[in-house]
């Protein structure tokens, strides 16, 4: 249903208002594909320009980072669920895909910081810790580790806030802005996926 | 007024003395309450301008201490550290806190609305948060200065600025990271509100060719800036915790910062000319009363330099250690680029040619901007030659070529602009015989100052010392004397604009007998702008009479009474 | 709720890929390695951003505001790489 209160002076219609608002998320996506394109910049020149990357690399806990990848393909599956349950006016359905999306998002931080907290054990971490760094690209390579997956948790962290404030206060799911905001809260959420997906061969596979 | 005071572009048929029934945006509430909470793009913009123009006259007074240090060979003003220190807060300030936002925020904020007939941005609220993430990042500026300043030049170069300057690096650097959303923000509002606000009948082809500018521009601002905001954490970092990213010592690529630096910084040299080229289409084609020569081709060639313009950053790396093969593409894209801007520069011409030209304040700004515009790309393009910019690299002539395009250029613009759409912000006409005093003297200022660094430059004068040989200080002095015409040329238009606000005579809605939808609302235009939404029938810049005023966009013309 | 099968269809090939992305780190690839990676990878990318972000459904102007961040990513690192990859050809 309409909500004829949500539209703003400076859009014709709703469904319009609607449209700028997904094309305004859009675009916004692109500048974050952008932000951390400039990290990946970093990444494939530390691996062109040092041989060894691969040897840095394979000290990483590859099958958390997997377990870690699966978690957000899932999560990301429940959100786009979700979307559809919204639109189909289901809100019962839609909050319990909501939370599970949530959950997953929660075990991926907490998978996620517990392997810090391995590195943090086997002297790997930068600075902090780093009685097991030699120097070179190994010291490299886990800046930019740090670098890339702490940028990449402070956006899982804005995501869950996001899809959070749609859990919150409890039914809006119902209207049909709301809608037009989860829709948009789950691109986000989609984005912050395939940014993994990247982040998973460079930092993890490299063999 | 005598008659040299009036504007001569002033319509005949114009009607100055209406009695405005809607009140106007400046008469919706005047606490300060009423212009810190607004979502109106008219009150932003204004906003806006009050913040840029107090970050021109900081950005000013680091120019004014410069070129007072360069009136002799010896180092008396400053120290060493003090000189570096000003010429790099002239330009963190003039490039991030003046000239990114200066024509996009303030007549793109404005105007673009207006001009398409929409009643606001998309997402005003946004826009008001720009203004105030602008506002903190110049805050974050200003505490710069007050700890002390950056000595590294606007461009951050990495390993000196993460490692070994000992200057308030880290605030500087969040002041302009603070300052890129703002940008991006900006960019995303204008680019969905050209998509979807266009009212009825306004397709692309019939777009003012500003609108196609600040377009393009919102462009570059959202796929440039971007870059820059994870580069500049990425400098930090490495300055705060001593990671290694760039750091050579630690086996990092301290290119690849530069890379990433001017894949924006080149980018935000078109951000700064894109919005000053659209500016000057409209007062040309006013000034001349006739229909734009080639349409399609000057909105094209703003589009072709935001896609070219981010292929060509390797330019400023010709002696930097990158890859000879990869500066030879770069320099072939380099001279690419010229083509679009050489087109519009014909094409003004062009549509001069034969029009029933106005010489007034406004035609005498946006002929400066073509002069000095031309100067300034076509000197690019020699510096675009490797052979020639192995020479020229870091001295006064790569100096004086950027400051033909970013101020002669874009100032003269933001000038010109500021003249032409005067009377519908503020609802009042001002002397134009000042103005076109103020556009000589800009002109002839500028060109005092920036031309004899050319040849100081050609000759070998490094730029960023202020210590020299005695044989540059008849050059340099003429550089410093041109400054200071400069300076009282910007300060010359404050008088009289704000003369005007309380002693000119009203505009009335289209002073100059121009097309665009703006010029269909009362001057100042009220809070919607628009009663009733407009409906377009016609291309931009009808004018049928030579030398009369042209037939704006629309037929309702609601505010000439009914 | 008609979508509902091709998003579960999607989540099962994306698990696929990550199996085999996985496995492909352990073949004797050699430098072949990161190609099979990033083919994976823009695979995977496809698939969440045809059918999870709806792209399918959206017309040619979402897709552009969505591909565009993608294409400049494109013209960065392709332009860098010119200058990092050949660097060493001269006077090694």
């Amino acid at each position: 249903m309409p909500d004829a209160r949500a539209v703003q002076p400076q859009f014709p219609t709703l469904e319009r208002q609607n449209d700028a608002d997904h094309f305004g998320m859009l675009l916004f996506l692109s500048t974050e594909v952008l932000i951390f394109g400039g990290v990946f910049a970093v990444a494939f020149t530390l691996r062109a320009e040092h041989a060894d990357y691969a040897q840095a690399s394979k000290q990483m806990h590859y099958w958390i980072g997997g377990i870690n990848t699966g978690v957000l393909l899932t999560s990301s599956a429940l959100v786009a669920l979700m979307v559809e349950a919204v639109r189909a006016g289901r809100a019962k359905l839609a909050g319990w895909l909501l939370g599970g999306t949530i959950a997953l998002g929660l075990v991926f931080l907490a998978l996620k910081f517990t392997e810090y907290a391995l590195e943090y054990r086997d002297g790997v971490v930068p600075i902090l810790s780093d009685a097991n760094l030699h120097g070179g690209v190994e010291r490299l390579f886990m800046d930019l580790y740090f670098v890339a997956t702490g940028l990449h948790a402070l956006h899982v962290t804005v995501g869950l806030c996001l899809l959070g404030s749609l859990l919150w206060p409890f039914g809006r799911a119902r209207r049909e802005r709301t809608a037009v905001f989860a829709g948009n809260a789950a691109l986000y959420w989609h984005l912050v996926d395939i940014v993994w997906v990247f982040l998973y061969p460079t930092l993890y596979l490299a063999r | 007024m005598s008659p040299s005071q009036v504007n001569p572009r002033m319509s005949q048929e114009a009607v100055p003395d209406t009695p405005e029934e809607r009140r106007s945006y400046l008469a919706e509430g005047h606490s300060l309450r009423s212009w810190l909470l607004t979502t109106d793009h008219k009150r932003i913009a204004i906003l806006f301008m009050v913040a840029i123009t107090f970050f021109f006259f900081c950005g000013g007074v680091a120019a004014a201490l410069i070129r007072l240090d360069l009136l002799t060979p010896a180092p008396d003003l400053m120290s060493n550290d003090g000189y570096n220190r000003a010429f790099s807060l002239h330009g963190i300030i003039m490039v991030w806190f003046f000239l990114i936002p200066s024509i996009p925020t303030t007549f793109g904020n404005f105007l673009l609305p207006l001009m398409i007939g929409a009643k606001d941005l998309a997402f005003p609220r946004l826009n008001l948060a720009s203004w105030y993430i602008f506002v903190l990042g110049g805050l974050f500026t200003l505490i710069t200065v007050v700890a002390g300043g950056v000595d590294t030049g606007w461009t951050f170069y990495t390993p000196f600025s993460s490692t070994y300057s000992n200057g308030a690096v880290f605030l500087a650097i969040t002041a302009v990271f603070i300052s890129g959303f703002s940008s991006i923000l900006t960019g995303i509002n204008f680019i969905v509100t050209v998509h979807k606000l266009r009212c009825p009948g306004m397709t692309w082809g019939r777009l003012p060719l500003f609108v196609w500018s600040i377009y393009t521009t919102a462009i570059i601002f959202v796929l440039a800036t971007p870059v820059l905001t994870i580069t500049l954490v990425l400098v930090a970092l490495e300055r705060v915790f001593g990671l290694g990213i760039f750091d050579p010592a630690l086996g990092g690529d301290p290119i690849l910062f530069q890379h990433l630096f001017w894949f924006y910084s080149h980018p935000a040299v078109y951000i700064m000319v894109l919005p000053a080229m659209g500016v000057v289409s409209e007062l040309i084609t006013n000034a001349a009363h006739k229909q734009i020569f080639g349409y399609w081709f000057v909105a094209g060639s703003a589009i072709a330099i935001g896609v070219i313009g981010f292929m060509v950053w390797g330019h400023h790396m010709f002696v930097s250690g990158q890859s000879p093969y990869a500066s030879a593409i770069f320099s072939f894209l380099s001279i690419v680029v010229a083509v679009p801007s050489a087109i519009k520069v014909y094409n003004w011409t062009a549509t001069l040619h034969k029009g029933e030209i106005v010489i007034d304040g406004p035609l005498l700004y946006a002929l400066g901007f073509i002069g000095l515009f031309t100067i300034g790309g076509l000197t690019g393009v020699m510096l675009a030659m490797i052979a020639a910019d192995v020479h020229l690299t870091d001295t006064y002539f790569v100096v004086a070529h950027f400051h033909f395009i970013m101020v002669g250029g874009s100032v003269s613009a933001y000038f010109g602009a500021l003249h032409f759409w005067w009377p519908k912000i503020t609802g009042r006409l001002y002397n134009d015989m000042w103005a076109r005093l103020a556009a000589l003297l800009i002109f002839f200022g500028f060109v005092m100052t920036f031309a004899p660094q050319f040849v100081m430059g050609y000759e070998g004068m490094p730029r960023r010392y202020h210590v020299y040989p005695q044989v540059f200080q008849p050059l340099m002095v003429m550089s410093s004397v041109g400054s200071s015409v400069l300076a009282v040329a910007y300060v010359l238009p404050f008088f009289y604009l704000f003369w005007s606000l309380r002693y000119g005579k009203p505009a009335g809605p289209n002073p100059w007998g121009a097309t665009g939808l703006e010029w269909t609302t009362p001057s100042p235009p009220p809070k919607d702008n628009f009663e009733t939404v407009p409906v377009v029938d016609k291309e931009a810049y009808c004018y049928p009479e030579q030398g009369r005023a042209g037939e704006p966009q629309t037929q309702q013309a609601e505010s000439v009474d009914a | 709720m008609k979508n509902v099968r091709p998003i579960l269809y999607a989540w099962f090939a994306l698990l696929t890929l990550l199996a085999l992305t996985i496995g492909a780190s352990f073949a004797p690839l050699g430098p072949v390695l990161p190609f099979v990676s990033y083919a994976i990878a823009i695979a995977k990318t496809v698939l969440i951003i045809w059918l999870f972000m709806e792209m399918k459904t959206r017309d040619g102007l979402q897709r552009i505001a969505l591909g565009v961040g993608f294409a400049w990513l494109f013209i960065l690192l392709l332009l860098s790489f010119a200058d990092i990859l050949t660097r060493g050809w001269l006077g090694a």
